[in-house]
């Protein structure tokens, strides 16, 4: 306990790092993914653009929402929102909070694919090759084609074993205007996003650092709260089930007992700590009972107090003496075998 | 767990060599961004010289800004010195010395950036290579201007149909990378002298108030961590008490409506402590339900 509690600590305390590394993975991951796609342009005049900005968009699409779903804190943020007010006032400053971190944290993939795309240049090639200025770029004394013939032609540019058009136009001239711009995009994108991130960065301390403290205080707290809750039913339910089991295996060894003809026998007189975890079960026919009677009819989940005398253990719940008048409704519902 | 917390200890003392860290890094990946980087020169009038000036200035500014975000002291420099003056009083050097560590550690990056593009040479070419003189070279001497302006955009190009094995191309490809790898030497040699001096005559001027200035500086990044983990600990303290209360005014209130006496059986006494009176599964579905529908208040 006191080592989780210590790099639960650490990593709380040193959040700053911890989120760093995660950013930093995801980053790598989405770089990763992209080097091991196989890009196939399909050279063919519409389905070009639809497949090059389909490669370009859709990808970044889903690792946005992945980040989303891979977050722990949004069933958090999701709880939060929906939970009826109660006697805790809800502060929407707090859930805006929450959730953009979650957001920031989320675009990191998705910002990467685009750039590494673009920088890289297939995709704006596959997609734009049927607009290559031919004017300017291509040999002026070739004899016109119809526009569809053009766009044809273009469009194998990115297919260069099957291109046919180099009298037209050169192919290497062509893919190198094309990755020229791919590239130049590529780079004003990712230098607009540090901007931004620079800006969201550096703005905040400027205007609102007391209500920031505030919220992140308070998100945080509700994080933490959480798992508190959830560890404190946890141990509550280990107690509930130790105890139940514990009465489950006394009831069934007195309940045996009552219905044999011999008297019970009388526990020897060193009782070491072995024989106490017997529990009064102590031959093969009891236990054999025992396991069957847990299989085919689980005790109710109910502990009834240690001391509490009641001849008959578990098989007929006998009700321990009244003595303050209540409600019979109530009594039937912790009764209930479940 | 002991080595644990000294690591811990140490990064929590000496957040320099974690700056420090930090730099190195992004100098690493600055160097591995761009020998990743495919470097493809359009080969075109204008469009050479925006490329590869382009190329040479433009991820410098975003590695900045990046070296900018990550450094943590950046914030805490940024909130000194927006803070209300209230009961402390601020101190200008020890901003302006925060500052001027951020600023020194972020531009290692870009620098390295600029040195491997200067040295490795191809960023001039594209850039430069229409903005020869074509008197110079053999191959070029003879066209018209406009020819001249088209052959020479195409140098950077090795495998053009009109540039393979031309000689001339050689010769303006070999010219512009004499020039850009004696620019980044000299800029290197520049940069270190200056770096040397600074860090020689440093002394000389003011140790006092520079002393004052950097212990300030890093008492200023040290209570700040220190105040987010105390908060950190007081969140933790502050919930474990809601949740225990929680759970006891629920016992209250089983307690009230059951008629099941609390025996103090020795035997349960552990058990019963955890169980908080609570023992049966509508007890603990009633519990969960007030959790959700009726949080506490804080």
């Amino acid at each position: 306990m006191d080592k989780f509690r210590m790099v639960f600590q650490f990593l709380q305390s040193n959040q700053e790092s911890f989120m760093n590394g995660i950013c930093g993975i995801m980053a790598l991951a989405s770089a990763q993914m992209y080097s091991a796609f196989d890009f196939n342009c399909p050279c063919l005049p519409r389905y070009n653009l639809a497949y090059g900005l389909g490669i370009l968009l859709v990808p970044p699409l889903i690792l946005f929402l992945l980040g989303f779903v891979l977050n722990n804190n949004v069933s958090m943020l999701a709880e939060e929102w929906r939970r009826p007010q109660g006697q805790r006032g809800k502060d929407p400053a707090v859930l805006r909070y929450m959730f953009c971190s979650m957001a920031q944290r989320a675009m990191i993939a998705p910002t990467v694919w685009v750039s590494v795309t673009l920088l890289d240049g297939k995709c704006i090639t596959c997609a734009f090759c049927t607009s290559v200025p031919v004017e300017t770029l291509g040999n002026a004394s070739h004899p016109s084609l119809s526009q569809e013939e053009m766009k044809r032609v273009l469009a194998r540019i990115p297919c260069k074993d099957i291109y046919d058009g180099q009298e037209l136009i050169a192919n290497e001239v062509a893919i190198r205007y094309l990755r020229c711009i791919s590239q130049a995009l590529g780079w004003c994108f990712v230098l607009l996003m540090t901007m931004l991130a620079f800006l969201v960065r550096s703005l905040r301390p400027c205007f609102t650092q007391a209500a920031f403290l505030k919220s992140r205080y308070w998100s945080h707290y509700i994080d933490i709260e959480r798992k508190l809750f959830d560890e404190t039913c946890a141990e509550h339910a280990r107690s509930f089930a130790k105890v139940c089991i514990q009465q489950f295996f006394e009831g069934m060894s007195t309940d045996l007992a009552a219905t044999r003809c011999h008297l019970p026998r009388k526990a020897p007189a060193d009782t070491g700590e072995a024989t106490e975890k017997l529990l009064g079960i102590t031959d093969q026919v009891t236990m054999n009972t025992a396991l069957k009677s847990w299989h085919r009819c689980k005790p109710p989940l109910h502990l009834h107090s240690p001391a509490c005398p009641s001849g008959n253990g578990w098989a007929g719940e006998g009700q321990p003496p009244t003595h303050t008048p209540a409600p019979r409704r109530e009594v039937a519902a912790y009764y209930s075998r479940v | 767990m002991d080595r644990f917390r000294m690591i811990f200890q140490y990064f929590q003392s000496n957040s320099e060599s974690v700056m420090n860290g930090i730099c190195g890094l992004l100098a690493l990946a600055s160097v591995k961004m761009y020998t990743c980087f495919d470097f493809s020169c359009p080969c075109l009038p204008w469009y050479n010289v925006a490329y590869g000036l382009g190329i040479m200035f433009v991820p410098p500014v975003a590695l900045f800004l990046c070296g900018l975000i990550l450094n943590r002291q950046s914030l805490v420099m940024l909130e000194e010195w927006r803070r209300p003056q209230g009961r402390r009083k601020k101190d200008l050097a020890v901003i302006r010395y925060m500052c001027f560590s951020i600023m020194q550690r972020a531009t290692v990056a870009p620098v390295v950036w600029i040195l491997i593009t200067l040295l490795d040479g191809k960023c001039l070419i594209c850039a430069f290579s229409s903005s020869v003189d074509p008197e110079k070279f053999v191959g070029f001497a003879n066209a018209s201007p406009v020819q001249v302006q088209q052959l020479l955009a195409k140098v950077p190009c090795k495998d053009d149909e009109l540039m393979r094995n031309n000689t001339s191309r050689k010769a303006v490809s070999r010219y512009l990378r004499c020039w850009s790898q004696a620019l980044g030497w000299s800029i290197l040699l520049i940069l270190i002298v200056a770096a040397f001096l600074a860090r020689w005559l440093r002394p000389c001027f003011n140790q006092a108030t520079l002393l004052q200035a950097r212990h300030w500086s890093n008492y200023i990044d040290i209570e700040q961590k220190i105040f987010e983990e105390t908060c950190c600990e007081h969140s933790r303290l502050f919930a474990h008490k809601c949740i225990l209360h929680f759970f006891e005014s629920m016992r209250q209130e089983i307690k009230l409506h059951s008629f099941s006496l609390l025996r103090e059986g020795e035997r349960a006494a552990e058990e019963e402590g955890l169980l908080q009176g609570i023992t049966d599964q509508v007890q603990v579905n009633k519990l969960l339900k007030m959790w959700y529908y009726e949080k506490p208040p804080l």
